[in-house]
Parts: structure tokens; sequence; C-alpha cells
């Protein structure tokens, strides 16, 4: 970790977003990962991702469990709202927040273990609930917090850096979600921002549960010759299929696309993102078509990355469930609490 | 991933960059490039903020052969370059600090280059006192040259005795760091002018060297000029009051241009005499040549500046100058900065008992023949070699003022500097081109997982304000030092602003796996992992805009993994060594570069002692 604190100062010539604001104002407290760390690479791609979305800070709810990946809220936007539930609850916390105030943009930050283990129910209900959120796994293959014992990502031959090769079939993020219907699936890489930042930004505006599963190399444990997550093996094997432009609302699509190859889908809010199909015969709206592909390229060693599938036409979780606009904190009391008279005639309806 | 591959590569492509070049990391320290000496300034201020005055007043005096007296009167080249303007607006108070290791200094003289006890048998002969002179008697006194220094005055230091006041450069500083040279065995002798070169070369000295600087004040030709005693040239009468001639001046005086000669003169008239004193300039201030310190000095004793005033008469009445008329002007200035003719808007007539002419000094050699081999150009100045400093007739050398015109102090330093080079080589029959190069030392600073050997926390500190003498007091007598000099709290302060700027990162392309750790925490986006390109094309390819072209792009070799490149943008790195810290592999380090400098003795020594002095490394 590191001990002396990021210079307060910045690139006089720095972008600034319509909020008046740079890059650096989203920062967080400098990281305490070991130096080299993906998630730390995640964290800079979600903090420029948040950046170029204009979000208010105070907008914004960053949720986490436990884990080296359910640390990383700490180290962007320090001054939006956080909750680090425990391990694996980070959904369901989620899910209670999310009912009480549909106005923030709740970003999760998960890890392979606290969601494929621990967090597996949770994260495959928030799934079914079509939770309004946007879910990252940082997905390394081991529990890096507890020095490096593999976690249920771990794909079948990887070897750790001391003991035998993993023999177990690895649980997929990607898959379970194509699998429930999730709405938004993507996989990308924390060394390649170029492809994860329009990712993540399509992922916050996206309504609906966003999966955003990001291979992000443990320096420590998991980064040897023989790992199927480290850097290296990830840069060779790793292939997009479908990258995505974001066009923010009122903006035109200029960018020249070749024909056939560009698919734009209009996101809530009036943004678009703009498909750009690499492999042509994708086709990231069809479950089925995805399924197939990303089986057959996983089985043939291939890491397939890109957005891989969305479904605009879902509801997600208040509007499924007829809910109003309005935060319960900004209704007046005597709308939250109808009085002992309403509360007896609803329980009459029971009796 | 977007693999890059061979046949995809152009001409045009921008070359990696060789820091094996001693030039590369030595311009990333602006200071140091900037001082025409070249001045280890991070290592001196290093040395400072660890109380080792000695040690910094001698690394100073290596390569600037006067710190008590360039800590108070250098033209701070240093200070315009320094990289701490870049991001906030006020440099590192180099100079001043430079003033620190004088001040605190303990006894240093046995620490002082020594004059060899034998003579090597060669005879050179320097004309003019000054700076210039004094570095060339520095340099070659070690090696065993017999030096005499010719001088017209009755006492040493040239335009640094005359023309510098002593309010700003007391004598007794001046007289320090002048005998360290003279003990060093120079035969020094005073109110000895040479009037004629040929007759100088008749003497047998093996080589000659000219210093005498620029000791000609520009005239202005204008009605009234020659009617009145009251009309004096700055230059002469700055030296007049240096040696007691003049000591008293009238009440109201004007000072005619604006350069740091007229801020002397102003400052000056104050001390003997006048009250109200207006310095005239020609032009807006943007245009004024005095550097805006001296400036700021002057104003504060409420000197009043007039611009746009252009002089035309003097008004004499009775044989009595009682004032001058000037003709009052507007200019259009472009957006690139350059100004028109002017355009006549007025006339004003401003009452005076004095004026001091302040707009500019000339060479002047009517002591030197001009048929004996010395070629001289339109301007009447002897045409110099840029590298050797010789003239056109071998074995006489010239430098400071009277090589290229008036510069300043640190330039005729360096002068001399390369001048006692090419005595030197000129005495032994060398060549006078086949010089030593410099060279660069890198030594990693890295003490630990996360210790590094120097001060990296940037301090947002403010640049310390020099405490001065109540501004009554000052004017009681003309050789009151107006600077207090810096207080241990604001030194200790002061210090802490350098950016380290010679601690280099030095990257390694083959030991990146590419994780971008130090381009996430990099606080000014100076990295960037990206396809190679055409540097005009790399530069709008970086994190952040790099539209200083002064600055280089460090340019990798092909990374591993991808075969894309680590660029670095030299401008705004404040060396914080994060990106080292960040690094899982130590692909980036934090080194120390010392910029290695050949003088007269290296030369001597055929380059082998052209190696890290002993306060080099930081310890």
């Amino acid at each position: 970790m590191t001990y002396i604190s990021k210079p307060a100062i910045s690139h006089p010539k720095m972008p600034k977003n319509n909020l008046g604001l740079t890059a650096r104002d989203y920062e967080g407290t400098v990281s305490t990962l070991c130096a080299g760390c993906g998630h730390d690479s995640v964290t800079a791609a979600i903090i420029q991702a948040v950046f170029e979305l204009d979000i208010e800070p105070h907008m914004l709810a960053k949720m986490s469990g436990i884990g080296c990946s359910s640390k990383t809220p700490a180290y962007f936007v320090s001054q939006a709202h956080g909750f680090n539930a425990v391990h694996g609850r980070m959904a369901s916390v989620t899910t209670g927040a999310y009912a009480a105030n549909r106005k923030l943009t709740y970003i999760g930050v998960s890890g392979d273990g606290d969601s494929l283990s621990i967090g597996a129910g949770q994260f495959i209900h928030a799934i079914r609930r079509n939770l309004n959120m946007c879910y990252i796994i940082e997905n390394n293959g081991v529990y890096g917090l507890t020095k490096g014992q593999f976690s249920a990502s771990a794909d079948i031959g990887s070897r750790p850096k001391k003991g035998l090769p993993n023999q177990q079939e690895p649980i997929d993020s990607v898959s379970i979600a194509l699998g429930l219907g999730a709405t938004y699936i993507a996989r990308s890489f924390s060394g390649d921002k170029d492809q994860l930042v329009p990712l993540i930004k399509g992922a916050l505006t996206h309504s609906g549960f966003a999966l955003v599963d990001i291979i992000s190399p443990c320096v420590t444990f998991n980064d040897h010759e023989g790992s199927t997550k480290s850097y290296a093996h990830t840069r060779q094997f790793y292939h997009h299929v479908v990258d995505v432009d974001f066009v923010p609302p009122a903006k035109e699509i200029k960018a020249a696309y070749d024909e056939g190859s560009a698919m734009s889908i209009e996101l809530h809010g009036g943004s678009k993102i703009v498909l750009r199909k690499i492999e042509k015969d994708y086709d990231p709206t069809s479950r089925a078509v995805s399924f197939k592909y990303l089986r057959d390229r996983h089985n043939a060693g291939e890491i397939t990355t890109g957005l891989l599938y969305i479904d605009n036409s879902r509801k997600e979780m208040h509007d499924l469930m007829g809910n109003i606009d309005t935060p319960l904190s900004e209704l007046a009391l005597d709308t939250l609490h109808p009085g002992k008279e309403e509360l007896k005639k609803i329980l009459d309806r029971y009796r | 991933m977007r693999r890059h591959t061979d046949n995809g590569r152009h001409d045009s492509e921008m070359k990696r960059t060789d820091t094996s070049n001693p030039d590369y990391f030595h311009k990333v320290v602006d200071c140091q490039w900037a001082c025409p000496a070249h001045t280890d300034v991070p290592q001196y201020i290093r040395l400072i903020a660890q109380g080792r005055f000695d040690d910094a007043y001698i690394l100073n005096r290596e390569s600037n052969v006067f710190p008590g007296i360039l800590g108070r009167v250098c033209d701070r080249p240093c200070e315009s370059a320094c990289r701490r303007v870049r991001i906030e607006d006020k440099p590192v108070a180099i100079c001043r600090l430079k003033r620190v290791a004088a001040d605190h200094r303990g006894d240093i003289s046995d620490r002082l280059p020594k004059g060899a006890d034998q003579s090597n048998g060669k005879k050179v002969a320097l004309l003019g006192a000054g700076c210039a002179s004094l570095t060339v008697a520095n340099d070659l006194r070690p090696l065993g040259y017999e030096v005499t220094i010719f001088e017209a005055m009755n006492t040493a230091g040239g335009l640094m005795r005359t023309n510098i006041p002593q309010f700003r450069l007391p004598p007794e500083v001046l007289d320090e760091e002048i005998a360290y040279v003279i003990d060093m065995g120079v035969v020094l002798k005073l109110n000895h002018k040479i009037n004629s070169m040929k007759a100088l070369l008749d003497d047998g000295f093996d080589a000659v060297f000219v210093g005498t600087g620029a000791p000609r004040g520009k005239n202005l030709e204008i009605p009234g000029r020659y009617d009145s005693d009251n009309i004096v040239i700055g230059i002469e009468w700055l030296e007049s009051v240096a040696f007691d001639h003049v000591d008293s001046i009238g009440k109201r005086v004007l000072i005619i241009g604006v350069g740091n000669t007229a801020m002397d003169c102003c400052r000056t008239s104050l001390r003997i005499g006048a009250e109200n004193v207006k310095v005239i300039a020609r032009k807006p201030r943007a245009f004024f040549k005095a550097s805006a310190w001296e400036l700021e000095d002057a104003e504060e004793e409420f000197v009043e500046i007039l611009v746009n005033h252009s002089p035309k008469n003097f008004i004499i009445e009775d044989g009595k100058l009682v004032g001058m008329t000037f003709e009052l002007m507007e200019y259009k200035v472009d957006d690139d900065g350059s100004i028109d003719r002017g355009t006549l808007i007025g006339e004003k007539i401003i009452p005076c008992d004095d004026v001091i002419l302040a707009i500019g000094q000339e060479n002047a050699f009517p002591w030197v023949e001009r048929d004996i081999g010395i070629e001289f150009d339109e301007w009447e100045c002897p045409i110099i070699d840029k590298t050797t400093m010789m003239c056109s007739r071998d074995g006489i050398f010239f430098g400071g003022d009277s090589a290229f015109g008036p510069k300043n102090i640190i330039w005729a330093v360096a002068h001399g500097h390369e001048a006692a080079i090419s005595i030197h080589k000129y005495c032994q029959g060398e060549s006078l081109s086949d010089r030593l190069p410099m060279g660069i030392n890198l030594v990693s600073q890295k003490m630990g997982m996360h210790e590094w050997s120097f001060s990296n926390d940037y301090d947002p500190t403010s640049r310390r304000l020099m405490p001065h003498v109540d501004l009554k007091e000052r004017f009681k007598k003309l050789d009151i030092e107006v600077e207090l000099g810096f207080t241990a709290e604001q030194a200790i302060s002061e210090v802490e602003r350098c950016l380290n700027c010679d601690i280099q990162t030095v990257f390694v392309a083959k030991l990146c796996i590419e994780c971008d750790a130090c381009i996430d925490i990099c606080p000014v986006n100076c990295l960037t992992i990206t396809e190679i390109g055409d540097e005009a094309d790399l530069r709008t390819r970086l994190s952040a805009p790099a539209e200083n072209l002064d600055q280089a792009l460090y340019v990798s070799d092909d990374l591993p993994q991808t075969g894309r490149v680590m660029v670095k943008d030299e401008d705004l790195c404040v060396h914080c060594s994060l990106c080292a810290e960040r690094c899982p592999t130590g692909a980036w380090d934090m080194q120390k570069s010392t910029v290695l400098i050949p003088y007269a003795s290296d030369e001597a020594a055929g380059g082998q002692a052209l190696s890290m002095t002993q306060d080099s490394a930081v310890s």
C-alpha cells in the first residue's frame, strides 16, 4: 500500500464535465490494495465513467460487501453515499436502498468470492427482481484478502502459486445472468479502459440490472504463469465481440460505422449506446445465440468480452411493482404513514 | 487485444527516447538546464534542507563560482524555468536559497580549489577583474597556469563593484568571494589599463582572455543633451557613486529607460538626496527589460514608473536643467505580442533637477588594433566562436559582456568556464573543438518497500516573502542591505517547495505488465500507454493535453504484452514518485540524475576525473 497521499494538484488543462468538475473531483482516498491490482484500474474506469456521465456525487450510492473488491468504493467519489455490507449481502442491501430511494444511481462493486459463493443467492435474486443497478464483479479467480485460495470462478486447470491446479467447474457469472434473464450483461478487462469505460457508462444508464464482469488480475496471488486470470493470459486469449460507444442524450451519432456491424440502442433518459459488432454473426439481443456462442468460445479457451446481451423491454423493479417515483424520504409523513384507521381497513381485508 | 504489428509502422513514427543521451534527463531539470553555468539547483536545495550549508555552498561554487554574490543579484533564469510555475504561479525562490547557503556556511577555506604550487610554464593574461576573468583564473590556477589579471580601476570586481549598488550587494560579500580566487596565487595588477592589445601580445603571454565587459553606456542624442552637467549616463554615474565621487543629487530625478540599471539608478538616487524619482519608459509594461523583482523592489520604495513616454528634448533655462519634454505614445500590440512603432497622441513636460540615462550598454574596443588579425563585425564587436570563446586570432579569447554584448553575471561565469577549457587546450596544443562531452549518472533512490531517499511528498506551501529592512531605515545610508535574507523557518519551508526534478522517473519497458497502476495514480496525468505514432499525433492521444512543445515526450520501447508504448509528457511531472510507488514490477524507478559537467580540470585529467563529486549522491 501507498503511504504518501496523492498531491492535491492537477493538470491545469484537465477537461471539465457539465457540472464544472474534473475527473479528480470524483476520486476517493488513495488505494490500500497491492500495487498493480486490477481493481485499481477498475476504480479509475468507474471514476472516468461517472465523471463523463455528469453524475452529481451526492446522487450516487456505492454499495459493497466483503473482499478486496469490496474495499474499492472507498477509492472513488468520496462525496457519494456508501454502504459496506456484510459478506455477500451487497445485493440485498442495495435492494432495500433502492426500494426506499429510486432517484439515486446505484453502483455495486463485488468480487467473484463475494458474489459467486457466499452471496450467490443474493446475486441471482437481484437479477430476478431486475434491480436497477450497475453490478460490477471484479473477477480474479482467487480470494486475495485471505492469501490466494481459489474462488468459485477459477478455471479448470488454472494453477495456483503453490499446490495443485483447480479441478472444479467454474461458476461463470455471465452464464448465470444470461440464464436468469438479466437485462444488460457485459464482460471486460481491467487493462482495457477503452472498452471498459463505455460499458460502465451504459450499465449506469441502463434501466434494470446491469452486470459488468471484469477480469481484474490479482497481481499478488494470481498473476503467474499457469494462471488463467493473469494479465498476460487475459491479453493473449481475450476477444472483443461487441464493443460499445456511449452517446449522451441530445448528441448525434457522429462516428462512421461499417455497414451491418453497428446497432444503436436507446437507453433510459435519452442516451444511446451504439454496439460495434466485431463478430458480425453475434446477436447481443438473442439469449440463445449469446449462450451458445459464449459456451463455444469458452470451450475453445477464449475470453469473450464486450456487451454480450441487452434487453430493453423488461421493466425494472419499481416499475414492475407499480411504485411511485418519489423517494420515501421525500414523502410527507401522512402519506408515508396512513394512520391507524387505514391500517385497520387493510388488515380487515385479510380477516 | 489490438496487437501492434511491424508492418503497420510508418517512417514518421516517433523515435524511442534515448535516455543515455545526457541532455534528455538534464532537460527535465529545467532550472539546471536554464542556468548558463548549469548549477545543480535541486541538489543544493536538498543539501540546504539537510542543514549542510557548507556542502551546498561548495556545490554551487563548482559551477557558478560566486554563490554569495549570485544569491543576491543573479538574473535568475532558473526561476522563470522552474517547473513549479506550471503547477502554481510562483517559482521556488532558488536564488535566495543560494544566499541561504552562503549566509550560513562555516569555514570552507580548506575545501576551496588551491592554486598549483608548481607552474606549468604557461602564462595567461586576463583583462578586467570581473566575473568572467575571475572564473577563468579559478579554473586555470589549480592546473599550474601563471595567471595575471590586468584591471583598470583600483579595485577588483568589475561591473559587480561599480554598477551594483551596495544596498543590493554588500562590498564584504564581493571582497570575500573575489579573494577566494585571487588567493589561489593570481597576480592582480590594479590601476593597470591596457591601452594596446598589440603591446600586450608582445609581452609573451601564451594566451589572452578579454573580460572587460560592456563599459560604454548608450547616449541619447536629443536637443539639450550637452547643455547641462545634470544629465548623466547611468553606469558612469553608478560608478562615481560607488567610488564616492558623487554623493548627492537633486530632489527631482528622471531616469530614462527601464532596465535593471535604471532600477539601480532610481533606488540609488533615493539614498543620496532625491525625493521624487520617476522612471520613464518608452513602451508599455509588458516590454520592460527590468526583471519583475527589481521593478517590484523599486516600486516598494515609491518610485513612479511612467509608460509610453518618448523623450523629445531637454529643457534648459539660464544654463540650468529644469525639465524634459516627452511625446506621449499609443501602441498596438498584436496577439502574438509584437508591438508597432506607436502613434503620437500628445506631449508632456516633466520638471526635474537631474536626468540619468539608462537605456543600455554597448561594447567598445578602442584599444584593440584592427590590423592584428582580430575580426570585428558591423557593430564593432569581435567575432567570437560560441563554443570555444576564441576570436579570429588564435590564442585570444573573450568572455562575459565583452564577448556577445551585455548579458549578466551567470552568463559571464559560463563563458569563463568554457574559455578556461579552451585556453588549457590551446596551451597544450590540443584541438579546441575536441571537448569532453557532458555525462549523466543515475542512482536509484528506493530505500525500501515504500521509502524514498528524498522528500517526495508534494508541499502546497506558497513562496516565502523576502523580509526587507524598514522603509525609513534603509534610506539612512547608501550601504544598508535591503534584503535581510530568509529566516531559518522561511528557508525550511521554501526548500520543501522544490519538486526534485533531478530525481528522474526511469522506465524499463520489458518489466511492464501494463496494469495501468502508474497511469491511474499520476496526479497530473503525465502517463499514457498507447500505440506508437508520430509526435504530433501522439500528443493528441495522451491522458491530458501535451501542449508545451518545448518539453519532450518520453517514448518507451515496445511493451512486452501488447506491443504498445509507454508515453510520458515530462511537462508537468511533479516527481512525486507515485508511479514508481504503485508499480508492482519495478518498471518505474526514481533515480537521482547528476549531470557531469566537464571543466578545465577534467580536460587536464583526460576526462578520468569526470565522475560524481562526493556531494552528488543524495545521502
